[in-house]
């Protein structure tokens, strides 16, 4: 169950996807229960006793108040729950006479859902996991604080620096939804592309392939050696895009990955899409993807790949803790942004997906907002970070923070790509505003059934532009467009 | 005393009742009520769409094909393992070969171990049931696939949850496997309390086991049959074909819809979506299905009852 932050962000979500989790949604499952919860909505009523306001001073730029509760929830999965309990610690040292209620679970909707309908939330969320509660709807229905207070204070460690200028690039952007206000704030941040082991493919005498025909010879001379160039999360096709998506920004431009998040139509009928679909089918056609992978879940997929029965994986940084229990120790483990057509390709190589995960909520109707952005300030300061990434095994929203500390080989090569990746960093927005339409319908429906042959890229694009159209026209979820 | 007959009886319904109206009979109002609204489910605000929901069910392509997928398991599952379990029961019981010295009716040789075994996967949740199958079916290093190999068949390495064409049978496949011990025993049970002196009678007349099975077995253990139909169907229909997609298939629900159900599709427009309007919507729906399955299962099995 180690998985990291697979599951914030729309696309991953499997990563937590455990048994005691779906044995327990069972208990929430029938009519009865449906009930029971829509009970909760009419009962609703609002608390207005708000914490009043503590004095603003340069160390309490939120002017947070000092004897208010501040209760703070946290998903504890793949990351734990340490990197909080430490910075809950600071808090409560620089603010003795407050008192933190702080707690950690793995059932994020069934805990707090209720008390969102109560009108009762707490004062900071985790909103991570399988069961994590639906953003846009969240956001839709006012029940997120505007962060942007947080964002404009000074920043913990440099009074003379904001907040917002310490993180990385895209996570302000991410937390919004449609205009200014910035709902979410995401604390992990994540980089996706092919990973592979730099042992394996030393072995095969190649480097990591920037074209596509490179692609294909390097997975040619692995089919000699009896190794598949690919294998995927077969049950959860919806991995392939973690390397596909920045593939098609690659050789179309942001626009096409702008516009099929936009759901504009005929978004998907672009030539770029089309030759990278061509380009996947490809692997599928060559016999390159692992025998059996539309059968495997992501970690019977990463376990074949770990034990060298394939050489790429499109996933995301988590892996490296998720499969860390059967990536051997000379595995070399590294990430690659994904290859590219050839060199007419609109972006340079590196061009590669990173984005925020583990996204922190501070509801509207909490008690005391002010202290629940107060501790993520706490959480955004170098020290926090520093120990966070080397908790975790993950980088932070904060930007810097891993001088001083040993990365682990995967880390030390998403860091790499980072820097090779500069400003070409793209950021589909898919995944986290229409949830069903990017795993169920893009990914199963659609990307699963091409990638076992039983769809032409054709036929998957059509498909997929039925869906997209049909999700654009669907007047029951919100819709949202790039700025 | 007479008058106060009444207040005794009330006094005795009124707490079970009350309870029964407060946590079943109140939820279901309230889903009903809440199918006509548009609630997030998580926020407390909401209004009434009168019939929108129920249009929108009505044109929903995938609410279709789980409410095909519902019953078909409603209809087969049943069927299929009522079947097992009838025949398993009577070998246990009734089907053994006559011992010299023994009593006229008795199991096969081994049969208290059988039973024992048939009732094994019951002990297990039905959480870690679906869990082991999905490893076994694991097209890579499954133990079926294994097992395929190991005798030569290696051109047949099927994708099993992969394949649409075979997820839906591989999943219903579990569900057999993991019911049919508790109606052994069920069954078991039932014929335990058949007279032997019938069975005596039938084979003393040359009845074959065929016949005694037919004519003898069966109609007496109707009832039986009957409240095991009828159980098995609710869980054909609700939480165990939803644990089992959720835990197993591709997606969950995959591939391309090959294995959604009712009741995981109410669980992901609630959970997942963000519509809990529209999952009770289709609660609703489901909710006239079992009662549908109950009604025709009670009407088509209506006989006599035989009195021994």
């Amino acid at each position: 169950m180690g998985s990291t932050s697979a599951a914030n962000h729309g696309g991953g979500g499997v990563g937590r996807r455990d048994l005691i989790k779906r044995s327990a949604a069972l208990g929430l499952l029938t009519l009865p229960t449906a009930g029971f919860l829509s009970a909760c909505a009419s009962s609703g009523g609002d608390s207005q006793d708000k914490a009043k306001a503590g004095k603003k001073t340069a160390q309490n730029p939120l002017a947070v108040n000092d004897t208010a509760q501040m209760e703070f929830v946290l998903f504890d999965g793949g990351f734990g729950k340490e990197y909080a309990e430490d910075a809950v610690k600071i808090y409560e040292q620089n603010f003795p006479k407050a008192e933190v209620k702080f707690s950690a679970t793995q059932k994020i909707q069934s805990t707090l859902q209720p008390r969102f309908n109560q009108g009762t939330p707490p004062d900071l969320i985790d909103n991570s996991g399988a069961e994590q509660m639906d953003m846009g709807v969240l956001v839709g229905k006012n029940q997120l604080a505007d962060l942007t207070p947080l964002l404009d204070a000074p920043s913990y460690d440099d009074p003379d620096k904001k907040v917002r200028d310490t993180l990385r690039p895209g996570i302000v952007e991410m937390g919004q939804f449609d205009g200014d206000p910035v709902w979410i704030f995401y604390y992990a941040y994540t980089v996706y592309g092919v990973w592979y082991s730099q042992k394996a493919l030393n072995a095969l005498d190649e480097q990591y392939p920037e074209t596509w025909d490179q692609m294909l010879a390097v997975c040619a001379k692995a089919k000699k050696k009896g190794i598949a160039g690919w294998t995927y999360a077969g049950k959860y096709p919806y991995y392939i895009p973690f390397s596909l998506y920045p593939m098609i920004g690659k050789v179309g431009g942001r626009d096409v990955l702008d516009a099929i998040d936009n759901l504009e139509p005929n978004a998907w009928k672009h030539p770029a899409v089309k030759a990278c679909f061509e380009a996947y089918y490809e692997l599928y056609k060559k016999g390159y993807i692992l025998k059996g992978t539309p059968g495997l879940d992501h970690i019977q997929s990463q376990t074949a790949w770990a034990q060298g029965k394939a050489l790429f994986l499109p996933n995301g940084s988590w892996v490296e803790n998720e499969s860390a229990n059967v990536i051997p120790e000379d595995f070399d483990l590294a990430v690659s942004a994904p290859t590219g057509l050839d060199s007419s390709d609109r972006m340079p190589f590196g061009t590669i997906w990173a984005s925020g995960a583990e996204p922190f909520v501070v509801p509207a109707k909490a008690k005391n907002p002010a202290g629940g952005m107060e501790q993520l300030r706490i959480m955004l300061s170098e020290a926090s970070s520093k120990s966070f990434t080397a908790k975790v095994k993950s980088l932070s929203a904060y930007n810097g923070g891993t001088t001083g500390i040993i990365l682990t080989p995967g880390l030390k090569s998403g860091q790499a790509a980072l820097e090779k990746a500069g400003d070409n960093v793209v950021n589909p927005r898919i995944q986290d505003w229409y949830v069903k339409l990017q795993k169920e319908q893009i990914g199963v429906a659609g990307l699963g059934e091409m990638m076992a042959g039983r769809m032409t890229p054709a036929e998957a694009i059509t498909k997929i532009q039925g869906f997209a159209d049909e999700a654009a026209k669907d007047t029951s979820i919100k819709h949202y467009k790039h700025q | 005393m007479q008058h106060g007959k009444y207040r005794f009886i009330v006094g005795f319904l009124a707490m079970p009742l009350g309870l029964y109206a407060l946590f079943v009979v109140w939820p279901f109002i309230q889903s009903i009520y809440y199918s006509f609204t548009d609630w997030t489910g998580l926020s407390p605000d909401f209004k009434m769409v009168g019939l929108d929901n129920y249009t929108r069910m009505f044109d929903d392509k995938i609410f279709w094909k789980s409410l095909q997928h519902s019953l078909l398991f409603a209809v087969l599952l049943p069927l299929v393992t009522i079947s097992l379990a009838l025949f398993f029961s009577f070998m246990i019981n009734v089907g053994g070969r006559r011992r010299r010295g023994g009593p006229v009716v008795s199991g096969v040789r081994g049969s208290s171990f059988y039973k024992i075994v048939y009732f094994f996967p019951q002990v297990l949740s039905i959480a870690i049931v679906a869990l082991l199958f999905a490893f076994a079916y694991n097209p890579d290093s499954g133990a079926i696939n294994s097992l395929l190999r190991g005798i030569g068949l290696d051109s047949v390495q099927p994708l099993w949850l992969g394949d649409p064409n075979l997820a839906l049978w591989c999943v219903m496949a579990v569900l057999v496997w993991s019911t049919v011990g508790f109606f052994v025993v069920l069954f078991s049970a039932g014929m335990a309390s058949i007279p032997a002196d019938l069975y005596e009678a039938a084979l003393l007349d040359g009845a074959s086991r065929v016949t005694t099975f037919f004519r003898i077995t069966l109609p007496l253990l109707w009832d039986t049959v009957q409240s095991g139909w009828v159980y098995m169907g609710i869980l054909a229909l609700g939480a165990e074909s939803f644990a089992v997609v959720q835990i197993m298939t591709t997606g969950p629900g995959g591939p391309d819809y090959s294995t959604t159900v009712m009741v995981l599709y109410v669980y992901q427009k609630a959970f997942r979506d963000g519509q809990a309007a529209y999952a009770t919507t289709i609660g609703v729906a489901l909710l006239v299905v079992t009662l549908a399955f109950a009604a025709i299962v009670m009407r088509l099995g209506r006989r006599e009852r035989l009195e021994y």
